[in-house]
């Protein structure tokens, strides 16, 4: 056969980084998924508000600490989440342990004082409509939480343990993406749960 | 051997499934899990069929007493709830999983093993839904739930449960699906195909999948608050407790109206495949058509209320969705001239039975579009609300606008799946039976509705003169169910007996025709080059790719708009995971229509499941590590 009728990839990488890479293309796909849930479920938020005198209708609203801390533990787990993305971009494995490491500490933080932020709402799910969805946001947001947080243990044990390869660092990259999500859509549910019953 | 030889010998050890019962558990090849959800939605789809002809039994004639009220209301919340479900969104998702990857010419769908989940976990949902209804636990509430009739206080017991759980199984098998397609049309075509040359079932199901994945999160998220009000005493729906009956309505038209473009929008893609083929040139309006289509879904999730026109929504609402609503007749009406442009201007036509199917479309759809512009007035949508003119209506969109297309498709790619034709005289009566069984059903209904006959209603008194246009129906199903009889027929003897197709019988334009009929384990021994539209109409030697490993399953990975190779990568081989993963996801999901703790448990095996999945084998990682080249700059 002749060369111009062929046209050769044996060169081509073997694995990519970001918009290159399908790994982030699901990620993308599944953030779009879950983002429509959180939207989803925040309308709801709103829709029922129309429905009471008062809101919340009985009680006072959450109280602010618990969530409040969080906020912060989360933007700030923002820092070695990016420090993670960016070694494994460079392939530095010793950089990927540590902002891993890092990385999980805030998580398991942030869950100790998702433990505490439930009786701290000032409602129950079954005590009426803004109660049910008071903790169904944040019943969704938690379980985005501890499965990041497992996917992150999991990669971190990989990282110790081997088998490694190239394509595992595009792994850790698109990973810290997830994460991004869970801690950006934590901003308008806490605006939400905590905010809105104050200042609307 | 020679190099093509070797080549193809090598291919074959890499990409073939495992042998054996084992191997058949462990498949992750796209065709095959797309020939399985084919199976199974089909026999889905005459289960669904069976309970309709009961249905259309029992109102054969007035006061009739074949089925009681309580059976009846479960087999017509069974029927609409399968026919949905579990056989219209499914098998057009599988005709995307079984094409999109040999239509842009790939070698499997992107995330094989996701694929094969999404199979697993729709078969274990739709057997629970099954094996419910037989315990006599069948849904009861109609296809769309609403609430106050499917909460805890009207629907006791465990039969709105097993409905909700079902949305579950369902969407999220329907969900990672959209994500395989979208990935695979938009980052593993064929070298050369850009944005302009995808083929138009390929932008259809790519669409659709956007469609999926921006509507169906409702109806997670809505069933999920029935189950809850259900279960554990919420009050999402529940207006004693500051909750709104109306939310499930918003929520479940937000999804439930797409939903009917999410079946509608690949059989468009179908038609235009079709179309050309039979016309012999390349379709008129290419761009328009590609553009008719994401209009339409975007439209598509604006028009939700229009299925609330009765429930006293502000005026001003009401005018938005009515225009709304009639304003997505202008793409469709765009499409179907770009077609019949095609139709006029090519050159002989063919009339296979492919093409029968779709002018049955034409005519059948363009009546339930212009009974579905008078229901998008809220005026008359009053007065017709609940009736029988929706049943036929409705039955006029979907079996007019999705099935019959999806026949034609049947006929039309059955020698790509299989390797032989169907029978051609078989398939005109096939057509025939059930055009005339159509419209003898369904015609009638519009006329029912008019005069007052309501929906859901498990009889009608002899005094209300509706049991002749009844009688009538009840004849047009059996018709309907014959056809389809006949199309099973024809495809059983076809497979044994049917005329050996080649690659390409109907000398079409598009890349699944490019390669053996049925395509090899790794569909095409060299990936092509496109440098048209309608590669396979172009004259001259075809350019090929060289160069792609044949020891791992290798696979190209191009650039999005120009589709220019990017770099390679290798893909996932059989395994056990997805199938034991999606147990254990059924065992969540069925367990916690009993208790709320089995989703605290039942994660546990899910998550074990997930992480086996993942988790990398030396050997595999032993081999890509010896083939791996590096990106060029990995810190961009």
């Amino acid at each position: 056969m002749s060369t111009e009728r062929v046209l050769d990839v044996s060169k081509l990488p073997t694995y990519a980084y970001g918009n290159r890479s399908l790994m982030w293309w699901g990620t993308w796909g599944m953030i779009l998924i879950e983002g429509t849930v959180f939207v989803i479920a925040l309308v709801t938020y709103y829709y029922l508000r129309d429905f009471s005198q008062t809101w919340p209708p009985e009680g006072d609203p959450p109280r602010l600490l618990f969530g409040t801390l969080n906020l912060v533990i989360l933007l700030a787990s923002g820092w070695p989440n990016q420090w993670a993305k960016k070694a494994a971009e460079r392939e530095d494995l010793r950089a990927v342990r540590i902002w891993l490491v890092v990385g999980l500490l805030f998580s398991v933080a942030f869950i100790v004082v998702r433990g505490f932020e439930f009786p701290a709402l000032n409602t129950h799910y079954d005590a009426n409509a803004y109660g049910s969805v008071v903790y169904m946001i944040l019943i969704l947001h938690t379980v985005h939480l501890v499965t990041d947080t497992v996917d992150t243990l999991v990669l971190t044990v990989l990282m110790f343990t081997g088998p490694l390869e190239g394509r595992r660092f595009v792994d850790v990259a698109e990973n810290s993406l997830y994460w991004w999500f869970v801690v950006l859509s934590w901003i308008p549910i806490y605006c939400t749960l905590y905010l809105a019953p104050r200042m609307l | 051997m020679s190099y093509p030889e070797e080549n193809e010998a090598a291919l074959h050890r890499t990409w073939s499934e495992r042998p054996g019962w084992l191997g058949w558990l462990m498949a992750v090849n796209h065709r095959t899990i797309a020939k399985r959800y084919l199976v199974t939605t089909l026999l889905f789809f005459v289960a669904a069929g069976i309970m309709a002809l009961l249905m259309r039994l029992q109102l054969a004639r007035p006061e009739n007493t074949f089925l009681d009220t309580d059976r009846y209301s479960q087999l017509f919340s069974m029927h609409g709830s399968v026919m949905m479900f579990l056989f219209a969104v499914p098998i057009m998702e599988a005709v995307g999983v079984y094409l999109v990857p040999l239509m842009v010419g790939a070698r499997n769908i992107a995330f094989p093993r996701l694929n094969a989940f999404s199979y697993w976990i729709f078969l274990f949902g739709g057997l629970m839904f099954f094996a419910a209804f037989l315990l006599n636990t069948g849904p009861e509430a109609g296809w769309f739930s609403y609430v106050p009739l499917a909460g805890p206080d009207y629907s006791p017991g465990k039969r709105t449960d097993f409905w909700a759980q079902l949305i579950t199984f369902t969407e999220l098998s329907a969900l990672v699906v959209s994500i395989e397609i979208i990935v695979t049309a938009l980052k593993m075509r064929a070298p050369g195909m850009s944005l302009d040359r995808i083929p138009l079932l390929v932008w259809a199901e790519v669409v659709t999948a956007f469609m999926v994945i921006f509507a169906m999160p409702a109806v997670m998220l809505s069933s999920t608050f029935l189950i809850t009000d259900r279960l554990v005493s919420t009050h999402f729906y529940n207006p004693a407790g500051g909750g709104d009956p109306l939310l499930w309505q918003h929520l479940f038209w937000f999804f439930g109206h797409p939903e009917v473009y999410i079946i509608f929008v690949p059989a468009l893609g179908m038609i235009s495949q079709i179309i050309p083929t039979f016309a012999r040139r390349p379709v008129v309006g290419y761009l328009g058509l590609v553009m008719a289509l994401v209009i339409t879904a975007f439209l598509a999730f604006g028009l939700w209320v229009h299925h609330m026109f009765a429930t006293g929504l502000p005026p001003l609402g009401m005018s938005f969705f009515t225009a709304a609503s009639i304003l997505i007749a202008i793409p469709t009406g765009l499409q179907i001239f770009c077609w019949i442009a095609t139709l006029a201007t090519g050159g002989q036509v063919r009339f296979a039975t492919p093409l029968l199917f779709v002018i049955g479309f034409f005519f059948t759809f363009i009546i339930g579009g212009l009974t579905g512009v008078w229901l998008g007035s809220t005026t008359l949508d009053s007065q017709l609300h609940d009736t029988y003119f929706v049943v036929a209506h409705l039955h006029y969109v979907l079996i007019g606008g999705a099935i019959m297309p999806l026949f034609g498709a049947f006929y039309f790619w059955f020698p790509k799946v299989t390797g032989r034709l169907l029978s051609e005289s078989l398939g005109k009566w096939n057509f025939w039976l059930f055009f005339i069984g159509f419209h003898v059903t369904f015609f009638p209904m519009h006329a029912l509705g008019l005069d007052g006959m309501t929906r859901r209603i498990y009889t009608y008194g002899a005094d209300r003169g509706w049991q002749e246009l009844n009688l009538v129906a009840t004849v047009g199903a059996f018709i309907l169910a014959i056809s389809v009889l006949v199309f099973i027929v024809n495809v059983i003897v076809s497979l044994r007996r049917g005329a050996l197709a080649g690659d390409n019988p109907w000398n079409a334009s598009t890349l699944e025709w490019a390669t053996r009929s049925p395509p090899p384990p790794y569909n095409f021994q060299f990936i092509p080059v496109v440098e048209s539209r309608d590669p396979l109409w172009q004259k001259g030697e075809r350019r090929h790719v060289v160069g792609l490993s044949n020891e791992v399953r290798s696979v190209l990975i191009t650039a999005i708009h120009d589709a220019q190779p990017d770099h390679t990568t290798t893909f996932p081989s059989p395994s056990l995971w997805p199938l034991l993963s999606a147990l254990a996801t059924t065992g969540l999901f069925v367990g916690s229509i009993f208790t709320p703790w089995a989703v605290l448990w039942g994660s546990i095996p899910v998550a074990v499941g997930l992480i086996g999945w993942f988790w990398p084998s030396h050997r595999e990682t032993e081999i890509n590590r010896r083939l791996e080249i590096k990106p060029e700059s990995p810190a961009r």
